[in-house]
């Protein structure tokens, strides 16, 4: 077993999803949505809710590499499948990602075989209600907006929509992804061709 | 001594067994499209097929205490499984007797009644009616059994997974599953306690008949090009084909691993021979996971020798083991088909955990689940999406009304490529549509047969 030691490319070996990254991530994602906590600066909230717009943009265009770039080196992508996002080392997800799962996620659409989307499905997405909130750390913020993806596939179009929370981090002059959590509304039923990236 | 009650054939335009000539749309080489694609067939396969014969319903696990229940179906029949408070498992009509509201709108909960929300009756349980608002106002005996809930007569369980039929000449579960018991055996037995529990799901609907996903269970020719996005992405890295299911790659009919029949239209993929056997044998082949070079560095240094061999337990068990009509376990994973329209299928993944004991310390079986859970998110995320994919475009293929025919002769007529074995199993190379044709006279079995069904209701 030639493993890779610790600290290496998150893209290549997956060392920081262990057990305090995920008490971390619950911890995080528990009771976050504060009014007391909420910001209120409008240049602040302005900032994020671009963030936010531009990452639906770049997945409605399928620009994964850009879209990639929005996200810290160690990253997660998580759609639970319960509507109140029970512990993910004891419950299934819809999608739970590491970085190295997300290029994966990408790779494979990339390959020209993923049937599921050959032809791509087209989308829309609609992101409003953007609340800002402080988080534990000072360089750190949480996002809570809604979803509304249209998505035409298979000859229909239907809708996807939920509530996403964003845990940002601040890089240097910029904010990165480092958690994504998406609440789809109907995540614990059953999901016709879920092979978007939400 | 509960009631039972007969079932006759459903009045009108079905009735008996009459519908089709089923040696004409299932034949020993190919089977017609109207058996995907008709309405009527469709309405009498949710009576002969999901009620004729065993059917799984639910998980222990999934109901672990008194008054626990979850609501499921029984082909379009929906069911409140319970455990009532004395511990038994009960299949119950979710059908209020009254008017036939359904009673419980809910996913799972803990009851020891259930009360109608439309006119306010209220049934035990046990499916007992306790009692209807305003009693006075009827001039008969409410406490006349018919007002019951009606439920499934024979509910019964195998290690845990909890089967139901309405037909009083299935054989007791055990017998029924027959050869294929020893095989769930194995696969709950490489688990500690050899137990596991059910927690939530990968939930998909495809537009497409159920009997596509099941066609799809036992299948090894269709791996290496519906999977081949899945393929490609786990060996991105890998130089050669080395991780998950690469070895469909070459000649899959050359490998060791093979499928079996085993009666009843049960049967199995057998995968492991594939394996290097050895601790650790099942991990090697793992495709990445997040979380995995932590997890088995730290196994590594905690647990020594063993800890491949708790590695192995996070590992995708390579077996496809598949219950007529709509059971499989693969993987870890507990797949179940719902029928919904004669075009319209839910399959469900539900995952399983592992549960601690003497042999797995509890810090080590929470992170060999949180490993556990990221394995089995891989398959349904990366490889089930492209298969439902093909089966939604099947469903639209067979609606060329005049090319008829769908053809599963792959290995028939080849001298010594399909064996009967002694004990009446069947055995042929991975790709084979053997299993197809053999479960395909079971079906017909089913949808000819006068069938003896019923219903029970307490007394
Ligand atoms: S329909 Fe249930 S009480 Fe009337
Ligand atoms: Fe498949």
């Amino acid at each position: 077993m030639n493993a890779p030691l610790k600290g290496d490319d998150p893209s290549r070996s997956s060392y920081y999803v262990n057990d305090a990254f995920y008490r971390e991530l619950i911890a995080n994602f528990s009771n976050w949505q504060d009014d007391a906590r909420a910001v209120t600066d409008v240049a602040m909230r302005d900032e994020f809710r671009r963030l936010l717009e531009r990452e639906a943009r770049l997945l409605d265009q399928l620009l994964y590499d850009e879209w990639l770039k929005m996200y810290a080196a160690e990253c997660v992508y998580w759609v639970p499948s319960t509507p109140k996002a029970g512990d993910p080392r004891r419950e299934i997800s819809v999608m739970f990602d590491d970085r190295r799962r997300l290029e994966d996620r990408i790779y494979r659409l990339r390959t020209g075989f993923a049937w599921s989307q050959a032809p791509a499905s087209r989308t829309v997405r609609l992101i409003t209600n953007v609340e800002v909130f402080a988080a534990a750390r000072d360089d750190s913020r949480m996002l809570r907006s809604n979803f509304l993806i249209s998505e035409f596939w298979g000859n229909e179009t239907r809708v996807l929509t939920g509530w996403a929370g964003h845990r940002i981090l601040r890089d240097g002059a910029e904010w990165k992804i480092q958690a994504k959590q998406v609440n789809l509304i109907d995540c614990d039923q059953c999901i016709r061709n879920p092979s978007i990236i939400l | 001594m509960t009631a039972l009650e007969k079932i006759t054939p459903p009045h009108g335009r079905l009735g008996g067994t009459a519908l089709y000539d089923w040696d004409y749309l299932v034949q020993e080489d190919r089977a017609h499209r109207l058996i995907y694609t008709d309405p009527a067939i469709f309405e009498a396969e949710m009576t002969r097929i999901f009620g004729g014969t065993w059917t799984y319903l639910a998980h222990e696990s999934e109901i672990p205490n008194d008054n626990d229940f979850i609501t499921r179906r029984l082909g379009l029949r929906p069911l409140i499984i319970v455990r009532d408070g004395g511990g038994k498992i009960r299949a119950l009509y979710n059908r209020c007797t009254h008017r036939g509201t359904t009673l419980c709108r809910w996913d799972k909960g803990n009851a020891k009644s259930f009360q109608c929300p439309y006119h306010g009756w209220n049934f035990l349980n046990t499916g007992k009616l306790r009692g209807v608002p305003w009693p006075d106002g009827y001039a008969d005996d409410m406490r006349d059994p018919k007002y019951n809930l009606a439920q499934v007569p024979r509910v019964e369980s195998y290690r845990g997974f909890i089967f139901g039929t309405l037909s009083l000449d299935a054989l007791p579960l055990a017998e029924h599953l027959g050869p294929i018991a020893k095989i769930i055996d194995e696969w709950l037995d490489r688990n500690p306690g050899g137990k596991v529990v059910v927690c939530e799901a990968n939930r998909f609907l495809f537009k497409g008949n159920w009997k596509l996903a099941y066609d799809n269970s036992c299948d090894g020719y269709h791996v290496a090009y519906s999977h081949r996005s899945l393929l490609e992405t786990e060996n991105r890295f890998a130089g050669e084909n080395a991780k998950g299911m690469a070895y469909y790659r070459n000649s899959p009919d050359t490998q060791p691993m093979y499928m079996r029949y085993t009666g009843h239209g049960n049967h199995f993929k057998d995968k492991r021979p594939n394996l290097e056997k050895r601790p650790g044998g099942l991990w090697a082949l793992e495709g990445a996971h997040p979380g995995m070079e932590h997890y088995e560095a730290e196994f590594l240094r905690r647990y020594g020798e063993r800890a491949l061999l708790l590695l192995d337990l996070a590992g995708s068990e390579p077996v496809n083991i598949n219950v007529f009509p709509n059971f499989s376990l693969l993987g870890n994973h507990i797949q179940v088909f719902e029928p919904i329209s004669v075009g319209e299928t839910n399959a469900i993944w539900y995952g399983t955990m592992i549960v601690a004991d003497d042999s797995v310390p509890s810090d080590a079986a929470t992170d060999i689940n949180a490993l556990r859970m990221r394995t089995q998110e891989g398959f349904p995320n990366f490889g089930e999406v492209d298969d439902i994919a093909n089966f939604e475009q099947i469903q639209r293929g067979l609606m060329a009304v005049e090319d008829e025919w769908v053809y599963m002769h792959r290995g028939l007529g080849i001298p010594d490529r399909v064996k009967q074995n002694v004990d009446g199993t069947i055995t042929a190379p991975a790709t084979d549509e053997a299993f197809m044709r053999e479960h395909f006279k079971e079906w017909k079995r089913l949808m000819k047969s006068p069938q003896n069904l019923a219903i029970t209701r307490e007394p």
